[in-house]
């Protein structure tokens, strides 16, 4: 396999392990006013991924800085040209990390109020940009010559972006909900699985509208499978939360992601960023990588670190895997 | 105002703020780290105590180190997509291995020592929070790397296809000589602004003769690491001073206002010049300093601002190679006047604390409380030197500032994300400061509260 397409792989694993791990925390975040009733259920929701929610947004981190080592055309095109949601995003993850380590820090309900506005503004605002980013990508945008976009922010709001924006927001609250149902107990427990089983069939019609679009638009025969398998695992997953079966509606949730984004993709192969102006101007894994022997080295470093971080990433989940209950609450 | 002077703007403001949060983060890491090390060798719990009181100081300050860093990651690509472009080959790997290799170890490990705090054996739990403080350094290391290769470019090839950067040798990279003089020196920095909110932090107990015992303990471990840096990091800033004269001979005659070669060349103490710095009218100067420092030889020959302008016109083509004088001239010798105040506060605090006494003077603890700003300030001060000094690069002889920025951002949109990030960082600003005064005031926690309902198959609610 030639090196530009290890990283087109390790670049989408990347993604992928970023929104299967964040995409539930962004869910517990949304889901924050609705499923917490009091001040303790909204403190056993944030806890549910408190030990999690950093190591998880890392994956971002080092997709964004793999992307500038493997493929810098990428980096510099994309973030530059999808500025403003990017400042968005960029804006409600720090409300939304400083809301985790602050809101417990002072004894106040105001305080508590405004952070759990924050954490739930924060995690909603990337849950919808993400897929409104990944949209454009896979549709394409204009993008010159030069390699530099030259569209502006409403090119980037078209309705099949907003659909895709729909998307992640409803798989990520769904991922939320059924990770809720597994990881605590008592009434937060069972608000978040009926609200799975309510909302499950909105997310199952949306996530099948839009990659049926995106089949027929922009697809490859071969992502039909993939996209066969997601709708197969997000109903699997909505089969096992109604009879109770926590862990493998997570699995069915984690699995829909992991195939969701697999297809985006294998759409995308071999372009980076089509170009809507003309496939001439589009950034490919061969005219946007870095050198061989950059890609080299990289390939080293990540052969090499990658399953320890997979490891120790294992093991802070296997550590808290126990559910969290109102019993322990003596503040 | 155009898009390159606002994404300059953006770029100082964003960096110099995250950078208010890292060195604290990387000193306080291993400190508290070492606390619990004292507590699980001895068993002695004023050390426990210590290590939640400064532990839970530290993860305030680390939240926002955190979620400002996030902006430094991607900023590159949003405001300087011709310089990622140009140098994404070389600059791209050292920050995609910080990521793989330090940030995934320290925001896990973190959160492990958060709320491991009962589950984990102690043993477990102290690997927990070292491997967070490696982490931490680890990012400090790659980060300086990318930054080193800005400041003197070393092992890569312009393609002249392609005409970009290109990596050769990234073991060049990685132990390039600014890099290796840079790490310590920014750790010692690190180290001292740690240290100095350990001093004033304990100092503000002291004066109220609350929990002494503790506070004169933690002031001593300040009080010492301060000392113990200052000297680090005069001696690592020295060779630095050296290696820049070589390697960015421009930016040391500015931060000297030297503007005619000189041998020997005298030290400036005051330089008053033409207010736009192209001149200089008055100055007060001690002979043959400068050339020692620059040269290791009193009698040295160190190059002025005017004869190098004149040098790297003919070297790179008609332009003004002249970084703004008195901005460097100032930040270098703030840098150096901070951290030397820095260091004669711990030099009079050890003294005063010295044989266990504690100091009964109020004016010392006020200057502590007051001195917890000093190193703060010089790191601000050194790293707008080194990059100010740098221009009117970003690739030192490879790249300019002016073809680095974004060709498809307008200034409407950076003026945009400019108000935005200041805004919302001056906000955070006030609340974290007004969060950690509020912890600062409570004082050690009581470990007695702690102790009943530990329950350990059961996971308490830490957040």
């Amino acid at each position: 396999m030639e090196l530009t397409t290890v990283w087109f792989v390790l670049i989408a694993v990347l993604w992928t392990g970023y929104f299967v791990l964040e995409g539930f925390d962004f869910g517990v975040g949304v889901l924050l006013p609705v499923l917490g009733k009091d001040d303790t259920d909204r403190r056993i929701m944030i806890n549910s991924i408190g030990p999690v929610w950093d190591g998880n947004e890392v994956w971002l981190l080092v997709a964004g800085g793999a992307t500038f080592a493997a493929f810098p055309e990428w980096y510099a095109t994309l973030f530059s040209g999808f500025y403003l949601p990017l400042l968005l995003i960029l804006l409600a993850l720090i409300v939304r990390g400083v809301a985790f380590e602050f809101r417990a820090k002072h004894d106040s309900d105001r305080w508590r109020r405004g952070w759990d506005r924050a954490i739930f503004w924060g995690s909603l605002v990337p849950a919808f940009l993400w897929g409104v980013a990944f949209g454009n990508i896979v549709a394409g945008v204009p993008i010159d010559e030069r390699h530099v976009f030259t569209g502006n922010l409403l090119t980037l709001l078209n309705p099949y972006a907003l659909l895709g924006g729909l998307v992640t927001l409803g798989l990520f609250l769904l991922h939320g909900a059924v990770f809720l149902s597994l990881k605590t107990g008592g009434d937060v427990r069972a608000r978040a699985r009926a609200l799975a089983l309510r909302m499950s069939p909105v997310v199952v019609v949306v996530a099948a509208a839009f990659l049926l679009i995106t089949q027929l638009a922009h697809g490859k025969p071969l992502a039909w499978v993939t996209t066969a398998l997601a709708a197969g695992a997000l109903l699997a997953g909505v089969v096992a939360a109604a009879r109770g079966r926590e862990g493998w509606a997570f699995t069915g949730t984690a699995v829909t992601i992991v195939l969701a984004t697999a297809t985006l993709f294998f759409d995308l192969w071999p372009d980076v960023m089509p170009s809507s102006t003309s496939p001439l101007y589009s950034l490919t894994v061969t005219n946007a990588a870095s050198s061989p022997y950059t890609l080299t080295v990289m390939t080293w470093v990540a052969a090499i670190f990658t399953p320890v971080v997979l490891g120790y990433q294992a093991w802070t989940y296997w550590v808290f895997r126990k559910r969290l209950t109102r019993t322990p609450i003596a503040r | 105002m155009n898009v390159l002077d606002l994404s300059r703007w953006q770029f100082g403001i964003t960096t110099v703020y995250h950078f208010i949060f890292v060195p604290l983060t990387i000193g306080l890491a291993i400190l508290v780290a070492s606390m619990q090390t004292a507590w699980h060798r001895g068993g002695n719990e004023t050390y426990l105590r210590m290590t939640k009181f400064f532990g839970k100081l530290f993860l305030i300050n680390f939240a926002m180190g955190v979620v400002t860093g996030i902006v430094q990651e991607f900023q590159f690509g949003m405001n300087w997509s011709d310089y990622s472009r140009f140098v994404g080959d070389v600059f791209g790997a050292p920050l995609a291995m910080e990521g793989l290799l330090a940030f995934f170890l320290e925001s896990t490990f973190l959160g492990l020592w958060i709320f491991g705090w009962n589950r984990l054996s102690p043993r477990l739990h102290l690997a927990t929070i070292w491997l967070a403080a490696i982490g931490t350094t680890l990012s400090a290391y790659f980060i300086l790397a990318a930054n080193s290769w800005m400041q003197h470019p070393v092992g890569y090839r312009i393609n002249p296809e392609t005409n970009r950067a290109e990596l050769t040798d990234i073991w060049a990279v990685l132990t390039n000589s600014t890099t290796l003089v840079t790490f310590p020196h920014v750790l010692f920095g690190a180290f001292i602004t740690a240290a100095g909110f350990l001093i004033g932090v304990s100092a503000w107990h002291l004066a109220r003769g609350r929990e002494v015992p503790l506070f004169r303990k933690a002031m001593r471990i300040g009080l010492a690491v301060s000392l113990a840096s200052g000297i680090g990091v005069a001696a690592t800033g020295d060779i630095q001073g050296r290696i820049m004269t070589e390697q960015q001979p421009m930016k040391m005659a500015a931060a000297e206002a030297l503007y005619k070669t000189s041998s020997p060349a005298s030290f400036s103490l005051f330089t008053l010049g033409t207010p736009d710095g192209t001149e200089e009218l008055w100055s007060l100067r001690v002979p043959y300093v400068l050339s020692f420092m620059a040269t290791g030889d009193p009698n040295g020959t160190v190059e002025g601002i005017d004869d190098l302008q004149k040098e790297y016109v003919a070297k790179y083509g008609p332009g003004d190679y002249r970084p703004s004088v008195p901005v460097t001239y100032w930040t270098f010798r703030l840098m150096i006047g901070f951290g030397a105040l820095a260091s004669l506060l711990a030099l009079v605090g050890l003294w005063l604390t010295r044989k266990g006494r504690t100091p009964g003077s109020r004016w010392f603890y006020r200057a502590a409380l007051a001195a917890m700003a000093l190193p703060f300030l010089a790191n601000a001060a050194g790293w707008i030197f080194t990059e100010m000094g740098r221009q009117p690069w970003t690739v030192y002889g490879v790249l300019r500032t002016a073809a680095s920025v974004s060709p498809g951002v307008d200034v409407t949109t950076v003026a945009l994300s400019l108000t935005a990030f200041t805004v919302v960082y001056a906000v955070l600003a006030v609340i974290t400061a007004m969060l950690m005064a509020r912890h600062v005031k409570a004082g050690p926690p009581d470990l007695t509260a702690d102790k009943e309902p530990a329950d350990p198959s059961v996971p308490a609610l830490t957040y």
